[in-house]
């Protein structure tokens, strides 16, 4: 696992340097350990060109129903892009991406589900460990955007505080 | 490693400190004005700096822009079982502290390391100070296993030897003895797989770790060659979490060794659960059962070590070497089960089983101890009765972590009991049933009393210090950090 870490951690700091190569630098756009996991995948960002359409639009809908729609870029994983935007999802990413936790725990519908890819062990050992576990959850920081998922809904599932606030009377 | 702190502080700062759209609308208007740093300001204060305290006043401080937070602890390091718990194997787990730090440096979150709740302070004198106190220090003590020969030599609380690992200056002195060949574990949650996987992981793997370094040089020379990780229940109730057990089946220079017969009947009645038991389950019965691969079959023909869990057994009792001055075995109960799932109970058959062994760990759980006896206390249960967070018949306190729920659950676990604390607490300003109306002096009316008292707090700054110092020394040998191990040596960075 150490080892993983650290080869993950020194992708992420060349991905880093990539950047600011491109000359964009925000806040908001630097990598998190969850972006190297993307790389690890294949999917660059370094040498994507800095247009505004090359974009993928995802939907999330938070724990109150609200539906929140923002902009990523493909090779960024949904918990990258949760980060980028702001989204305020209590507690979303408490390892920063290195899977080990269950808190970016998202929720898709079938169609998307499949598009999503192969799940390995080790999420699926995590994702074992998420409240509200269904056949179409999956962690947001393994997810990697890709054009094809343009327009994709995640559901920010309800923690386990949620389910007793909303039910409890006592004070 | 740098980089990855620059990183995470810019994530982490938009992450945290955006005001949540939904919780705006939700909030009702408080009593006080929201002007910050009026002397009517809303003070809360937390004891305890692990995940509990950190998450609590996280979201309390997230919530309502008025809200100042001092965090208390007693050790003058910060992050309680984040620090000294989690394995220093599994650094990403530990990833929080990025988290637990934004918090701190928050302009309305304060830390008070080196003072102890209950005496260096009174909770009483903390109530008078502040509009709320949040009680999350966690469970400092061992269930006892309750058996003779608990005492003797050779024999160790889980805690305490996961402490002496890690750095925890209570347990400095342990100096466990690793000379015997078979090391007993009774209990199989994931502090047990910890404490099997740090007994058996290769050097090259453990001397990279923060793995405190009279640890590294006392494993070093481990003679400890098979250890034995034990359940009163079988393999369909065990309490660890599969990627532990991943990690021991991969782990290096080892072998696997189980009892075929443990397994009856477990294949068929794995078809029928949930798909995180159902893969737990498959996991152990592969290990136990299958017929291994040609590159498995070489890994375990070259193993210099071994391990496997031993189900249906209960101890009852340590027995002692022919000189009586340490554990020479430990006899077991030999159990069958009554019941199935998750609810199933371990009933004793009347059989009894000696294992020869040197080392005895007994890791089925930490215990929360009460601090002060004008605090209801659930001996029982050993957690502080509380509905919600909000401690039973005590207006004004509040409770989460393991404190509040009793000690189980990870890192996540936590964040959500935290998060709800803090609700309730929060619906409380709001409703008028804690009354944030009136001014208090907040830590003003604590630090003159520890300065009375001879105790002088280490502040978070301090802590960067230690960290600093720690991280320096880390980098001579080849490890994130060389932790230091004592309060002395603590403070003296601390104050230099």
């Amino acid at each position: 696992m150490a080892l993983v870490t650290a080869t993950r951690r020194l992708v992420h700091v060349t991905l880093r340097e990539s950047s600011r190569r491109a000359a964009v630098i925000s806040a908001a756009s630097l990598p998190t350990q969850s972006r190297a996991t993307c790389l690890q995948r294949g999917f660059t960002t370094s040498t994507q060109p800095l247009r505004s359409d090359n974009k993928v639009t995802v939907h999330f809908i938070n724990r109150d129903g609200e539906k929140i729609t923002v902009k990523g870029s493909p090779g960024d994983s949904l918990l990258d892009v949760v980060i980028d935007q702001d989204l305020d999802f209590d507690g979303f990413g408490a390892c920063e991406g290195t899977l080990a936790c269950s808190t970016c725990h998202l929720i898709f519908e079938e169609e998307v589900y499949k598009q999503l890819g192969p799940v390995t062990d080790e999420e699926m050992d995590m994702l074992d460990l998420a409240y509200g576990l269904t056949d179409t959850s999956r962690l947001g920081c393994q997810i990697c955007l890709t054009k094809s998922l343009e327009g994709m809904v995640a559901r920010v599932p309800e923690s386990v505080s949620d389910i007793r606030q909303s039910g409890d009377g006592s004070s | 490693m740098n980089a990855h702190k620059i990183v995470c502080k810019s994530h982490l700062l938009k992450l945290l400190w955006t005001s949540g759209r939904s919780d705006r609308i939700k909030r009702l208007h408080g009593v006080c004005g929201r002007a910050p740093f009026s002397s009517c300001s809303p003070k809360v204060c937390i004891v305890g700096a692990g995940p509990a305290g950190f998450y609590t006043a996280q979201h309390l401080i997230k919530s309502r822009q008025d809200v100042e937070v001092d965090i208390y602890e007693r050790l003058p390091v910060p992050f309680g079982l984040v620090r000294f718990g989690v394995a220093p194997d599994h650094p990403e787990v530990k990833n929080v502290i990025n988290t637990f730090t934004q918090t701190a440096q928050h302009s309305r979150c304060s830390f008070y390391g080196n003072v102890n709740v209950g005496t260096d302070v009174s909770v009483k004198e903390l109530q008078q100070a502040y509009h709320a106190v949040v009680l999350s220090y966690g469970a400092e003590g061992n269930r006892r296993m309750g058996v003779p020969g608990e005492d003797l030599a050779g024999v160790h609380a889980a805690k305490d030897f996961v402490g002496w690992y890690n750095g925890l200056p209570d347990n400095r002195k342990l100096h466990p003895d690793l000379s015997c060949e078979t090391a007993v574990i009774l209990g199989q949650g994931n502090v047990a797989l910890d404490v099997a996987r740090i007994l058996l992981s290769p050097m090259d793997m453990l001397k990279k770790t923060d793995i405190t370094q009279p640890a590294l040089d006392l494993l070093a020379e481990s003679r400890i060659r098979r250890v034995l990780i034990v359940g009163r229940r079988g393999p369909m109730q065990i309490a660890c979490t599969i990627k532990e057990v991943r990690e021991m089946v991969n782990l290096p220079d080892t072998r696997p060794e189980m009892v075929a017969a443990d397994f009856k009947g477990i294949a068929e009645a794995v078809k029928e659960v949930p798909r995180p038991r159902k893969r737990l389950t498959e996991l152990l019965l592969k290990t136990a059962l299958d017929v291994p691969t040609e590159k498995e079959q070489e890994k375990r023909s070259k193993a210099s070590r071994v391990w496997g869990f031993r189900f249906f057994r209960s101890p009852v009792e340590v027995l002692p070497a022919p000189d009586l001055s340490r554990a020479a075995a430990i006899r077991l109960a030999v159990n069958r089960l009554e019941g199935s799932g998750e609810g199933a109970s371990a009933v004793p058959t009347g059989e009894v089983e000696d294992v020869p062994c040197g080392l005895v760990i007994s890791s089925i759980g930490y215990k929360s101890l009460p601090i002060d006896p004008l605090l209801p206390f659930d001996s029982r249960k050993a957690i502080v009765p509380n509905t919600m967070g909000r401690v039973q018949k005590t207006a004004g306190v509040y409770c989460s972590g393991w404190l509040k729920t009793g000690p189980t659950g990870v890192i996540g676990t936590t964040m959500n009991n935290s998060f709800d604390t803090a609700r309730a607490l929060l619906e409380d300003m709001d409703s008028g049933a804690l009354d944030v109306s009136s001014a208090k002096p907040g830590s003003q009316g604590v630090t003159p009393l520890l300065e009375k008292r001879g105790v002088k707090p280490v502040e978070f700054s301090d802590w960067e210090k230690i960290d600093n110092e720690e991280i320096k020394r880390g980098v001579a040998m080849g490890k994130p950090r060389e932790k230091l191990l004592s309060v002395d040596e603590m403070l003296h960075v601390a104050r230099t």
